[in-house]
Parts: structure tokens; C-alpha cells; sequence
């Protein structure tokens, strides 16, 4: 958010927000990296889209400190940050041509004429929006105004770009290629990317970290396969992805892993019990677990009969019953499915260890 | 398809009694009007002929253009930020907009003119106080003159404006304002380079509904005009009632008539009528 050209580094500390007696925020402390790709992600009323309002500027935080490359933007209001900003629905000036809408912020800093034509021209090229400079917003399909947007939020180099669920009013393919275009843009201007969203597979798809929202709540940063594969609690698990739960007894230690009962036989897991110990949760994703005639000795298997299949074309969805009656849920090839469900009682779901992960027992 | 014309009935046999009146009322007696710019006192074109020659009748004309045009000018603008707090304000800030916007239309329009003579007149109270405090010692010429026409008429209008420009504010979407703001305007530059413009629609609606209310304005030029700065509507009045010229005075009210007939048309090409309330 200083110079130029120059991607900012942002620090935020303790962040807090109310509106009256409603908590939208709580004691939020995230570091965003210089160029990095961060995307807030989290259902609707979970806090990201206060957090963006307040990078921005547009909401001031009841508590907490922002940094901007060091220094304190705290009480600076948003014309002086100069975040670019794309917003749901573009909120272009409907009033201003294409061109008009991208040379905006560069009017606004009173650049010569010469240098807006120039830096307006090379951003439409970039975008692909050329023969459509005279248009108005109005005149220009949804992909092309999100486009104009990028461009207008981008044109004056901001340290930062900030964007709130852009693609929610495109549809399936058209939301596909402006991701593609986005992730682009990203590695092109080198700029900090700050994007919010409620979809996880476009959070996990465009991101290189994903912090997860709920209920005014950091719950999570990390890497996309980080926040996947190893998350912190039940409610990130279960918000990325369908996953099985089962019940574990006796979670102890064991070498760099740890080990415990699940369902009256020894399991493995490559994680460390350092939070959890005795009773447990054992989740495993659908795509991580297999079927076979019979489990090997020291695999990680339980036994479980077949109750349902859906399918998907590529794979078939399987659903299960453990013998404890635990429900669970594989994506499995057709063929397998087919004989699982055929052979009418028994089959066995097995998983290797590094996949499956302990979540405390009972709560969030 | 059958729903379809049952529901135009039913929208018809709804407007039927209103489109009765306006015909009986209005459309028939007007259609008498226009017989008579034709044949009084005798039959042909003379009226019309007189219109474009008589110095008085160009005189006044003109002169109510002059007054609808500033008054325009000035209820638009004085209902633009009155509209901008009732609209955009702070809850107490609404309220009292609100009461600034509904109170005016209780009270009716001679009791509001003989309120601005009470107020401007040479013995008045503005008078009064500026002469007390000694910052002036003559009387200012205040009613019975353009200026205190144009008051009047302003204060009554003000209101009017307000509703077109009202609903052009609220239609606009925050976060193009928020945008604006975010890629470095100032408030000040986001208001007129994008706050205004985007309400154009209502800026439009405003200006045409007043201008055209302040060519037929009587009461107010009558009272606060004080015989002096005589409008098109008392002109009219003044040559059926006083000086019996029924010819002259239809011809008047046909000229009125069509151009305001023409204004509207030229507004409803730019705005909806939706947009007005």
C-alpha cells in the first residue's frame, strides 16, 4: 500500500470488530507475505468479508493495530491506502466508459495525460478488453466487466489487491477461465493478492495460503494441501471436503506417529498425538480410503458392508457401515464398487497412515 | 394468453373511473377552450396572431421562463442536499429531513404565501431585524417583486424535487462509491465525479416536474408578485375575469398547454415515470 509497483507486506494484530453486540471479528493476528496469494475462506457472516473492509480501509477495527510495510495504517482512511479492490457485482461507474472506469484511479493521482493513455492502452491489452474502450459497463457481458474491474483495481499498481468473492455472479466455465486469469495476473504484477471466497476448491485451487473463517474466528493458515490433509479442528476438516469420522480409543504416542484402537483393532496414524490423547476422532478423506478382500497385517483396515452406491461417471461413491455402525463414505473405481456391492456382507476399508488425522473427541 | 387479457381487463375496468374524470373534467371543457382561441371574438386566427405581437403577453412569457428557470435551478439544488441527509444521513439526520420534507405539504399554498409576506415585507419581520440591529436602514425590496415570487414558489417546490431525486440515490449501489473511494478519490471527488452523475436520472425528473409545475404556478405570483410580476396562469385569469378577452386567454392556455405537453413528452424519453416517486 506505499510505493508503487512494489508489493506490500501486511501485518494485522489483534484485530477486533462489533457492530453493536454482534462480534464479527475476534483477536485476529495474520501476517500476509509480500506477493502471496491469500485467500480468506469461510461461510457467510464468518468474519473474512469485515476482515477485506478492514484492509481496505472501508471498516474501522474496534481493537487491534494494522501494518502496512511496517508502518501503522491503523486509523488511515481507504482513499489514502490505495488498495486495489474488486468488489462482488465489479461496482463499475456505470456512468464511465471502459476506458474512463480503468484511467480512474490514475486520475484521481493526477498523472499526465500521456502516461494514462499509455498505462489505460497496456492494462486493456492485458486483459484482452480491446474494441471494447468506448463501451459502458452496461454494454459488456459478465466476464468482461469483472475484466474492466481487474484492471481498474490493478492500473495504478497497488501494493495490494483486494477481492471479494469476484466470481460469484459468473458461471461454471467463465469462472474457471477468470481463475486461470487471475492466478495470470498474479504472477505477473508480482502484487499481494488477498481474495475471499466461501467456494474451497477455488480457495485450495488458486491460493498459495488458505485462512479459514468461522464465526469471527481465525481457525487456520496454511498451504492448501497443509489446511487439506492436516487440519487444526472439525470444523476446517469438514469445511474443505467430505471426510469420515471415526471413533478412536487409547490414542497414544508411537514413534513419529501415534497409534490407538478403532473399532477393537489397532490402527496407525502419521501424525503426533501432542493434543489429543485417549479418546479421539480418527478422520480419513473419501479419496484417501480403499476397498479390499481383506486387510493386511499391521494395515490400517476395519471391516464394513456396502448400503448404497451413486454414480459419478469416472468413479462411484460408496456408502458404508462399519460394524459399530459408524457411517462412511469412499469414491472408489466402478468395477470395485460393483464387486463390493455384489459380494452383499463383509468387505474391508483400508487407508495408509499419513493420510488419516486426529481431531479431539466431541468438540469443535 | 386468456389470463393475460383477463388481467389488461381488469387494469382497464381499474382505471376507468379516474379516465372518466380526467375526460369529463378535464379533456372536455379543455376542448371548449381550444374552440374558443379559434372563435372569439370572431372566428379565425387572430388570437394566435395577437400572441406573437402583443408586447404585454411576450413580456410575460418570458418573464415566467425566467422565474420557472431559476426557481428550477434553486429547488434542485436545495432539495439535492436536503435529499443527499435524508437519504444517505444519520438516523436523527433522516428524521429531521424527513419532518423538513412532510411538514410543507400540510399546510396549504396561500397560507405558506401570506407566511413569506408576513416574513418579507417592508414592515416584515426580516425587515424588522435588519433594521433593528442596524444593518440596514431602508427597507428591502423583498415581495411584491421576481425575488419574492421566486422564494415562494421555491419553498412550495422544494418538496417535489425531492421524491425523483430520492429515488435515483437509493437505487445506486454503495460499493461503487466505496470503489471510488478505495482507488484513492476523496470524498468531495467522489461526489461529483460519481455520486452526481450517477443520479442523473433523478436530477432530470426533478428539474422537468418543477419547471413544468412553476409555468402554471397562480396563487403564490399573485400573492407574492403583488400585481407586479404577473406569471402566464394570472394572465390568464386576469383577461377571462377582468378584461373580458376570452379569445386571448384560450389562445394562452392552448400555447401553455402544448408546451407543457412538449416538456413532458422530452422528459418521459429520458425517465421513467417509475423513477419520479
Amino acid at each position: 500500500m506505499q510505493q508503487p509497483g512494489r508489493a506490500a507486506e501486511i501485518k494485522a494484530i489483534g484485530i477486533g470488530k462489533s457492530f453493536g453486540s454482534f462480534r464479527a471479528l475476534d483477536n485476529l493476528s495474520l501476517d500476509i507475505g509480500r506477493g502471496e496469494f491469500l485467500t480468506l475462506l469461510g461461510p457467510s457472516g464468518s468474519g473474512k468479508t469485515t476482515f477485506l473492509m478492514i484492509l481496505a480501509g472501508f471498516v474501522q477495527p474496534t481493537e487491534g493495530k494494522l501494518f502496512s510495510d511496517g508502518v501503522d495504517i491503523t486509523d488511515r482512511p481507504a482513499e489514502q491506502r490505495a488498495a486495489g479492490m474488486v468488489f462482488q457485482g465489479y461496482a463499475l461507474f456505470p456512468h464511465m466508459s471502459v476506458e474512463a472506469n480503468i484511467a480512474f484511479p490514475l486520475k484521481v493521482r493526477k498523472k499526465p495525460a500521456a502516461d494514462i493513455k499509455r498505462r489505460v492502452g497496456e492494462m486493456i491489452e492485458r486483459v484482452g478488453l480491446k474494441g471494447h474502450e468506448k463501451k459502458l459497463p452496461a454494454q459488456l457481458s459478465g466476464g468482461q466487466q469483472q475484466r474492466v474491474a481487474l484492471a481498474r483495481a490493478l492500473v495504478f499498481e497497488p501494493g495490494v489487491l483486494l477481492l471479494d468473492e469476484p466470481f460469484s455472479a459468473l458461471d461454471k466455465s467463465l469462472r474457471g477461465q477468470m481463475q486461470a486469469e487471475m492466478k495470470r495476473l498474479h504472477q505477473e504484477t508480482g502484487t499481494t493478492f488477498v481474495f475471499v471466497t466461501h467456494d474451497q476448491s477455488e480457495a485450495l485451487a488458486l491460493s498459495s495460503r488458505v485462512a479459514i473463517f468461522n464465526h469471527g474466528k481465525l481457525l487456520q493458515v496454511g498451504a492448501p494441501d497443509e489446511v487439506y490433509d492436516r487440519p487444526d479442528n472439525r470444523f476446517v476438516a469438514e469445511f474443505l471436503g467430505e471426510i469420515n469420522m471415526l471413533p478412536l480409543k487409547g490414542v497414544k504416542p508411537a514413534g513419529n506417529g501415534s497409534t490407538g484402537l478403532c473399532e477393537d483393532r489397532a490402527v496407525s496414524m502419521g501424525c503426533k498425538a501432542e493434543l489429543v490423547r485417549g479418546d479421539a476422532i480418527l478422520a480419513i478423506r473419501p479419496e484417501y480410503m480403499s476397498i479390499s478382500g481383506e486387510a493386511a497385517d499391521g494395515e490400517n483396515g476395519i471391516a464394513a458392508t456396502a448400503t448404497n452406491s451413486t454414480y459419478l461417471g469416472a468413479a462411484t461413491r460408496l456408502d458404508l457401515t462399519t460394524r459399530q455402525g459408524a457411517k462412511v463414505t469412499v469414491s472408489v473405481p466402478n468395477e470395485v464398487a460393483a464387486a463390493a456391492l455384489s459380494k452383499g456382507n463383509s468387505v474391508w476399508l483400508t487407508w495408509p497412515a499419513e493420510k488419516g488425522f486426529l481431531l479431539p473427541h466431541g468438540g469443535q | 394468453m386468456r389470463s393475460y387479457l383477463s388481467d389488461r381487463m381488469g387494469a382497464a375496468l381499474l382505471m376507468a373511473p379516474l379516465l372518466l374524470f380526467l375526460v369529463l373534467a378535464y379533456a372536455w371543457p379543455f376542448l371548449g377552450v381550444v374552440k374558443w382561441s379559434f372563435t372569439l371574438p370572431t372566428p379565425g386566427l387572430g388570437q394566435y396572431e395577437a400572441l406573437l405581437t402583443d408586447d404585454l403577453v411576450q413580456s410575460v412569457f418570458i418573464r415566467t421562463l425566467r422565474i420557472a428557470a431559476v426557481v428550477t435551478v434553486v429547488s434542485v439544488a436545495a432539495a439535492y442536499a436536503i435529499t443527499v441527509v435524508w437519504v444517505r444521513g444519520t438516523p436523527a439526520q433522516r428524521l429531521i429531513a424527513e419532518f423538513c420534507i412532510l411538514v410543507p405539504f400540510w399546510i396549504s399554498v396561500l397560507t405558506r404565501a401570506f407566511g413569506w409576506v408576513a416574513l418579507l415585507s417592508n414592515r416584515g419581520l426580516i425587515n424588522t431585524w435588519l433594521q433593528a440591529i442596524g444593518f440596514i436602514s431602508e427597507p428591502l425590496a423583498l415581495v411584491r417583486n421576481e425575488f419574492g415570487v421566486i422564494v415562494g414558489m421555491t419553498h412550495f417546490l422544494i418538496p417535489f424535487a425531492v421524491f425523483p431525486l430520492a429515488s435515483a440515490m437509493r437505487s445506486l449501489d454503495d460499493r461503487v462509491l466505496l470503489a471510488a473511494r478505495g482507488l484513492g478519490s476523496s470524498r468531495m471527488r467522489t461526489f461529483w465525479t460519481v455520486f452526481v452523475p450517477m443520479t442523473r436520472s433523478g436530477i432530470i425528473g426533478a428539474a422537468m416536474i418543477v419547471f413544468v409545475f412553476s409555468l402554471g404556478f397562480f396563487v403564490t405570483p399573485a400573492i407574492l408578485g403583488g400585481g407586479r410580476s404577473v406569471m402566464i396562469a394570472e394572465l390568464i385569469y386576469l383577461r377571462i375575469f377582468q378584461s373580458p378577452d376570452w379569445g386571448l386567454g384560450a389562445a394562452i392556455s392552448v400555447v401553455l398547454v402544448l408546451f407543457v405537453g412538449a416538456l413532458m413528452a422530452l422528459l418521459f424519453r429520458y425517465v421513467r415515470p417509475k423513477q419520479l416517486i
